[in-house]
């Protein structure tokens, strides 16, 4: 039998915990989907070519770039946004401590920091500060110098 | 920008991928981990009719070690490699070059075949690969054939890849337990392209240093074995005398073209500088 081959596909993806299933353009990315499909708009995008990290969201538990994935490769896993790791209570602490630090100005970086920085905090409670700067390497801020981001951080890390 | 329209498949096994591929030629184009090839397209440096996603292939997926050689699936992620005690054990070069490639939201989703088929002069498996003296397992219709690295990559972007193959395992030789290994590499920024990069390995006993291989990246149109410095280097100690030898070698092994920062002498001087350290750190 010869595959399916198509523009558009049927794909059916779980969205902070949420079943979706939606015939999809081909072309279309992961992150352009969950803004413009889904309306959840708190992830951001920057560059679309993988450089910024703007577009930071969580597929099957770890963090990737939504600008370099197709929504349609999506299908059967798990995608988690900024919208449902906040609402889990799963960034509380990181968010708090950006919130104090000021480590943040435009806001517009700021979730695919929070998601990248995450991932460190759960995987490697011991990091140090040149180890959250090499794990943020791909997440760019324009305002802010990434100090008070590094800050910030360490604060979750050290408590 | 926005990708093109392009039709899109899953594929489901091999034999369905060669079909594709026999149909649809130079129109198609593999997608493993993407995270060079979504680029592109979104750039609309690449403008494919049709994508084969080959990513559900679990077939060409994990690490095996058997008899001595390390056999791993192309699509096994630059993330996996980093974090794999086997690898770590076995292949050290591959783990202390694995935290260079990019970021780690790209290293989760990005392949070790990826890398390899791309053929970036930048890229950082290429480089070990061909310090390893890996050999690539690539199928097509009528069977598979195996290829060293050291005669897979072609230029710029060019492999001995034909547009109807596909890339499915690499294999690599352990090294033996007195075996040391050494990856550096000097870029912009941490996860930036290389501008220079050196994958270094080296039997080392009683202090000299034999059986050295040093794979250069960055420094040409695909990996520079830099065979002169191998030479100048074999069977002594790492040393300022022996050191500078093998830099001086260099100038037969590398000719740079420059890039857009960096000057063909400047890439020189660092390819020297990296050779020091690669080096003294497998000497150490």
């Amino acid at each position: 039998m010869s595959p399916i081959m198509e523009q558009a596909v049927e794909t059916t993806l779980t969205v902070n915990g949420t079943p979706v299933t939606r015939r999809i353009p081909a072309r279309q990315h992961l992150i352009d989907f969950l803004r413009e499909e889904l309306g959840l708009t708190g992830s951001h995008v920057g560059c679309e070519h993988g450089v910024c990290g703007t577009c930071t969201v969580r597929v099957d538990g770890k963090i990737v770039r939504g600008c370099l994935m197709l929504a349609v490769q999506a299908d059967g896993r798990r995608v988690e946004t900024i919208e449902g790791l906040s609402d889990s209570g799963e960034l509380a602490a990181l968010q708090e401590a950006f919130h104090r630090r000021n480590a943040l100005q435009c806001g517009f970086c700021t979730p695919g920091m929070l998601i990248a920085a995450q991932e460190l905090v759960a995987n490697e409670p011991g990091a140090s500060r040149e180890r959250i700067r090499e794990h943020l390497s791909g997440n760019y801020c324009r305002c802010t110098g990434y100090q008070a981001i590094v800050d910030a951080i360490e604060d979750v890390l050290r408590k | 920008m926005k990708a093109p329209q392009f039709a899109y498949v899953r594929a489901r096994s091999l034999a369905e991928v060669f079909e594709l591929l026999a149909a649809h030629g130079d129109g198609a184009k593999l997608l493993a981990g993407g995270q060079s090839l979504i680029a592109a397209l979104n750039m609309r440096l690449s403008s494919p009719r049709l994508l084969i996603d080959i990513t559900r292939l679990t077939e060409l997926s994990g690490i095996q070690l058997r008899d001595g050689v390390v056999r791993i699936g192309a699509l096994t992620t630059h993330a996996e490699i980093e974090r794999s005690p086997e690898i770590r054990k076995n292949l050290p070069l591959l783990a202390q070059a694995a935290p260079h490639i990019a970021h780690p939201a790209i290293r989760n989703v990005g392949t070790l075949g990826g890398s390899i088929a791309l053929a970036d002069p930048a890229a950082e498996w290429p480089a070990c690969c061909v310090a390893l003296d890996a050999q690539f397992t690539i199928a097509g219709k009528t069977g598979t054939r195996r290829i060293a690295a050291r005669d897979f990559f072609k230029g710029l972007y060019a492999t001995a890849l034909k547009p109807v193959e596909v890339l499915t395992h690499v294999e690599i030789r352990m090294p033996g337990p007195d075996y040391r290994s050494a990856f550096v590499e000097l870029a912009q920024r941490r996860g930036d392209y290389a501008i220079a990069g050196l994958a270094a390995v080296a039997k080392r006993a009683g202090g000299t240093l034999t059986d050295l291989r040093l794979a250069f990246l960055g420094m040409g149109q695909a990996p520079v074995l830099a065979r002169g410095a191998m030479a100048a280097m074999e069977g002594r100690r790492a040393e300022a005398d022996s050191i500078a030898a093998a830099s001086q070698a260099l100038t037969r092994d590398l000719d740079p073209a420059p890039d857009l920062y960096s000057s063909a002498a400047t890439k020189m001087h660092l390819a020297r500088a990296l050779t020091g350290r690669a080096l003294a750190a497998l000497a150490a």
